[in-house]
Order: structure tokens, then sequence, then C-alpha cells
């Protein structure tokens, strides 16, 4: 039997390392490297820091709305006919979705740093919001680089971000989407080191961001685990998140490490699905998905034969980037975590099934951890239970989704 | 003969002609495969001392936008390393005898294997690489092996390097030593920056290879100030962009080139 009261090691974050086995590292020009040996000084300090984790803590409680509840997905889980459904709603957190934790972590490190400027790249737009929102509350000027393919399918958080105050830079080169965007964020930060800070929005790049970004995001995890003993009593039988870079995934999965009997399942975009090659899954394609170099990490990553990094597809922009964190590498490869895919049909179905069942419209890259759910949950005991980190809110998605269901999805009045 | 030593005799060569070694950097494939080999036999008559040679990546994170364009039309047209080599091949086949720099990014190289791809860039006549993506603490395998081949890896310090690791870039490097001249992408600037005279001295009293500057440097009289402190210049982007402007690439390049290698 789990006690409610665990002792803190779940909640203690991980020691800080440049490497998770072979993948990781800092693979970047000579310009940042002592850029990213001030912000390892900085930040390795900070995380023991109580009077920033207060402070932090302070922000997370009276701005951001944590702790977010966890919900069961009642009606879901009975129409599923198999385990309970329980849904860790960072979609409640605000300006919509988990990437605020890191946003408002990395924002007042920035802070101490005295880097009065931060850049950013956003794919939907959220890691971006986040930012200028973060910017906006602790008067840092933020730039944002966003593909202009992305601009396109994600107008509303292009407004938002202005309404906040930050400049959206649009980013016209290669594949015009997150990829390019971070392209265009380091080489500004490589022309602005001395007064810039880059703020990373998912658990990749050069060390110490991948360590950095999932102490930020592990916040989820620690929540959900507590939130799960105290209302269903027990702990769930697996994690589900979606993997882009794979921040919420890495932020959810670190609280669980150490429960052996939880499964860790991470899902990552099959766009068109895996035979097309138009994806974003960088452990299901093995023809494309190989060990590379990309953004200053090693790790999984898309590519051609010749090492040039392949054009992926998703319907979620925030899940459209070809390589993964390095930390999910590791995972993956000591068998701690298992990594599966959901198409962009999956997804919607998975986004209208949630939209009527549950009256949530959850952001296109958090439903497909839901879709995985659906997969899973039938084939599950009623007494089993499933934790999917709802990561986001969808209404960001309003255009896409039109675009992509048949008008009869948008029918006055009719409940499946 | 070494790669290192043929670099080391092609500085050698300029210092005894009281010049600064002209290193001109063109990337491979641009405007077309046969085009960038004409232009590198042309920049090879200018008087350049030696010569960069990039080879594209989808994703050139230290380079501005007119490396960008270069090495994105390159891809379009399916250039790929092996192609690259094959085209260092002819290069030397049509007479070229400066040391030939390959610069290129990680993922490439990897994606290659180590050891095929220098020894392949050796095999093909090329001296030396450079890897942007690749600093001190990542590079120990490329290093060892470059090593065993005679081959220069070349490191680039920054004027953000300190003092500390400043001297270690000067010990680990072979060749010479490429001082970025300011802190930022490749591409052309109005000025040099402010605090090179100090970072190529800081750099000097710590160096036992010859220093080269680049990034940033694309004019004439910018050539002939940083001839002045220092022993190579590199210029690049200025290249690309005349290959662009001008009905002939060659001679647009040919023209530049010339009047760059006249500065040094």
């Amino acid at each position: 039997m789990i006690t409610l009261n665990q002792p803190d090691v779940h909640t203690r974050p991980a020691p800080l390392a440049a490497k998770f086995g072979p993948y990781g590292g800092q693979f970047v020009p000579e310009t940042l490297m002592p850029a990213l040996a001030e912000l390892c000084q900085a930040y390795e300090h900070l995380r023991e820091d109580v009077h920033f984790q207060r402070h932090l803590q302070h922000l997370q409680r009276t701005y951001v709305g944590r702790p977010t509840p966890l919900t069961h997905a009642h009606r879901l889980s009975e129409h599923l006919g198999g385990a309970q459904i329980y849904l860790k709603r960072e979609d409640l957190a605000h300006s919509g979705a988990h990437k605020i934790n890191n946003a408002l972590g990395q924002a007042l490190v920035a802070q101490r740093l005295g880097k009065r400027r931060i850049v950013a790249e956003t794919g939907a737009g959220q890691h971006g919001v986040a930012s200028a929102t973060a910017a906006a509350l602790l008067g840092l000027e933020c730039v944002v680089y966003m593909g202009t393919l992305d601009i396109a399918r994600q107008q509303p958080n292009v407004l938002r971000m202005r309404l906040l105050g930050a400049e959206v830079r649009p980013v016209e080169s290669g594949s015009r989407t997150l990829k390019d965007a971070i392209n265009e964020a380091i080489r500004d930060w490589v022309t602005n080191v001395e007064n810039t800070h880059y703020l990373l929005g998912s658990a990749l790049g050069p060390h110490p961001y991948p360590s950095m970004v999932r102490d930020f995001q592990s916040v989820i995890g620690q929540e959900a685990r507590q939130q799960m003993l105290a209302q269903v009593g027990k702990l769930p039988d697996a994690c589900i998140a979606c993997v882009g870079g794979g921040s919420n995934a890495i932020g959810l999965f670190q609280a669980f490490r150490g429960d052996e009997m939880v499964a860790l399942i991470g899902v990552e975009a099959g766009g068109l699905g895996i035979s097309s090659g138009k994806h974003a899954a960088r452990f299901a394609d093995a023809r494309l998905g190989r060990p590379g170099v990309l953004h200053g990490t090693y790790t999984y990553l898309l590519q051609n034969e010749d090492g040039q990094v392949a054009e992926t597809h998703s319907i979620s922009a925030g899940l459209d980037y070809p390589a993964v964190g390095p930390e999910h590498a590791y995972l993956r490869d000591i068998g701690r975590a298992r990594y599966t895919s959901a198409n962009d049909s999956e997804a919607l179905d998975a986004f209208q099934m949630l939209a009527r069942l549950e009256g949530i419209l959850p952001a296109l890259e958090s439903a497909h951890a839901v879709a995985e759910a659906m997969r899973l949950a039938p084939g599950l005991r009623p007494d089993q239970a499933l934790l999917v980190n709802l990561s986001g809110r969808g209404d960001k998605d309003l255009d896409t989704v039109m675009k992509a269901l048949p008008d009869s999805a948008f029918r006055n009045g009719e409940r499946s | 003969m070494k790669g290192t030593e043929h670099i080391a005799d092609a500085f050698r060569r300029s210092q005894v002609e009281g010049r600064t070694a002209f290193m001109p950097y063109f990337t491979l494939g641009y405007p077309t495969p046969e085009l960038s080999v004409e232009i590198v036999c042309a920049l090879a008559q200018t008087g350049a001392g030696l010569i960069e040679l990039g080879i594209p990546f989808s994703d050139p994170l230290a380079d501005g936008p007119t490396i960008q364009h270069s090495t994105q039309v390159a891809l379009e047209q399916g250039v790929t390393v092996r192609r690259c080599l094959e085209m260092i091949r002819q290069v030397r086949e049509r007479g070229v005898v400066q040391p030939l720099i390959l610069m290129g990014y990680y993922n490439p190289i990897l994606a290659f294997g180590l050891e095929r791809y220098v020894q392949g860039a050796w095999d093909a006549g090329a001296d030396g690489l450079i890897v942007p993506d690749l600093p001190l603490e990542e590079a120990g395998a490329l290093e060892a092996t470059c090593r065993e081949a005679g081959a220069a890896l070349i490191y680039l310090a920054a004027p953000t390097s300190s003092a500390a690791r400043l001297k270690q870039l000067a010990e680990r490097t072979s060749g010479f030593l490429y001082l970025v001249s300011l802190t930022g992408v490749t591409g052309a600037r109005r000025e040099l920056s402010d605090g090179l005279g100090s970072f190529v001295r800081q750099a000097r009293a710590v160096a036992h290879t010859p220093l080269a500057v680049g990034f940033g440097v694309s004019t004439p009289e910018q050539v002939s100030r940083v001839g002045k402190m220092a022993d190579g210049v590199i210029v690049g982007s200025a290249l690309i962009q005349a290959a662009r402007d001008g009905q002939d690439a060659v001679a647009g390049v040919q023209q530049l080139a010339g009047k760059l290698s006249m500065a040094c």
C-alpha cells in the first residue's frame, strides 16, 4: 500500500548532467560556449537557492494558477469501457499550456543573469505566448521567432504575442516551421549574447537547457503524482504525454521515474503515417530517425542518408520538429519509457471525442496523447488508471480543425 | 606532405612575400556544382594563399543569410558530401595547389562517419577541417581522427572566449587559429568590430600557429586593416554575393577576389 506522505525523494530534482548516456552535450559555435558556461553556473546555483525557488513557487501559485487540477474523464472512460482516464489539466495554466512553467522559470533566471532581453522560438505559438507573458510580467524585452508556415496556421497566437508587447519576427528559411525558428533564434543569440538570454522552449538544445527545462516542467508530475494519491488513492498504471521536443512529457515523467510499476509512454506525431515519410516520429521511423546533432544536442533526429535534416509534417505545429529531447532518447534506450505515435487523423478524432464527452478542447498536440489513451484504455480493466498530460488548450487550433474536419462536425446541436 | 605542414607552408610563403595570406571561402555546389569548381579554380588564380570550401548543411546556424542562401541552393541541386569530395578532386586535377580547408557542420560528418569523412577528404586533396558547431568539449574523437590522418582540425576562437579558453583553443588547434572577428554570424558588415585589435593581440600572446580572421570582412579596406594585425584573412559572404549579383558568376567572383587579394 502506498502511503499518502511520500518522502521527498520524488520531488527533488535529479542532478544536472551534460549528457544522458551518449545523448545531449553542447554542439554550438564557440561564441556561445561562455554564455552556456555562465548559464550552467547560474542555474546550478539557482536550483538550490531557496529564495529563487520560493519566488518561482509564489508566481506559480498566484500568477499561473498552480496547482492545475487533475480531472477524472468519467464519460470518456465509460465510453471506452476500460481503464479510468485522468487528465492533468495544464490547459488551465495561465496562457493556456504547460509552456508557462518553463518560460517563467527561465525569465527569472534571465533576470538574475542581468539580461534584459529574451529571444524565443515558437512553433504552435504557445511557447511564444508564454515567453511574451513572462517578459511582460518581469518587464523584459521579448523577440519571438516564428516560421511563416506556423504564423499562417496559428494566427491567434501571433496576435496574442503582439498584444503582450512582444515582437514576432517571421522566419522564411528552410521549412518555415519550428526548426527554422530555432535556427534564427540561435543566430540572434550568437549576435546579442552579451545582453540576451535565449529562452528555449523545450527540453532540447545544448546543456543545460534539457535539464533546466525538465526541472521547470517537473512541477507537472510532482503535482499529478500527489493528486493521484490524494484523489484516487493510487498511482496510475501509465503516464502518457505527447512528445515534440518533449518538455511536457519529461515534466510529467520525472516524478514517476522511480515508480517502476508506472509505465511512461511518449506519443510522437505520426503525421500522414510513418510509411508516408511525412511525420515527426523520430523513434518510429528506422529509415529517417537516427542519432545526430541538431540545435546543439546529440539525439534522435530525422535526417536523410547524407545527414541533412529531414522536413517534417504534423497537423500540430508544436510537434512538427525533427529532433527529440536527448533525455527521451536515453529513457528509451534504458527501457524506462516507451514511445509510440498517433497520426493526424487519430489526433483529430481524439480532439473531437474529448470535446463532446468531456467539454474540453485540447491542443492538437495534447490530442496525440489522448489518442494513445483511447487506444490503450479498452484493453485494460476499469480499476486501472491512465494519466494523460493535457498539455494545452485547443482554442489556437480552431482554424486548423475547421479546415481538417468535414462540415458535419460543426452541425448544430449534435452529440455523438 | 601532411595537411598541417601544407597549411604552415602557405602562411610562411605569404609571410616571405610580405603579405597576409588571403583565404577566400566559397560554397561547394553554388550556384551549380560545375560553376563552383570553375569559381574555386578562378579563386586559385587571384593570389589566394589558402581556400576554404563550404560543405552544405540544411541548418547552418553560424551563417548569415548570404551563405545560408548558397548552401540551400546547393542542397536543392542534390549536393552531398560525396559530391563535394568529387568536386575537391576535380579542383586538384585542374591544378589548384593551395591548401584546401573544408568548412562543414557536424551532422553531415557524423552521418558520413568520422573516419570515412576525414579519409575521404584527405584522399580527395583537402588539408584541414573547420567544424563551426563543434567546440573543444565535443571534438575529441574528430581531433584524434584528424591527427592520425595528418589533417588539420582548425578551431574557432570568438571575442567572447575567456582568456583560459583562448589558451586551450590555441593549444589544440592545428594549421591555424580561426579568429571570429565579431560576436555574430557570417556576413558582410559596414565596420570591423572595435575590439578586434585587442582580440588578435590576446590570441597572439598564446598562439603557436598563424592567426586568420574571418566573419564580417568583405571589402578591400577591411582586408587591408585586418592584414595589419593577422596572418590570414578570410572572406566568404562577399564572394557569394558577387557570384549572385553579376551576369557571370565566375568573372564576378574573380574580379572581387583580385581586389581583395591585392589588399592583402
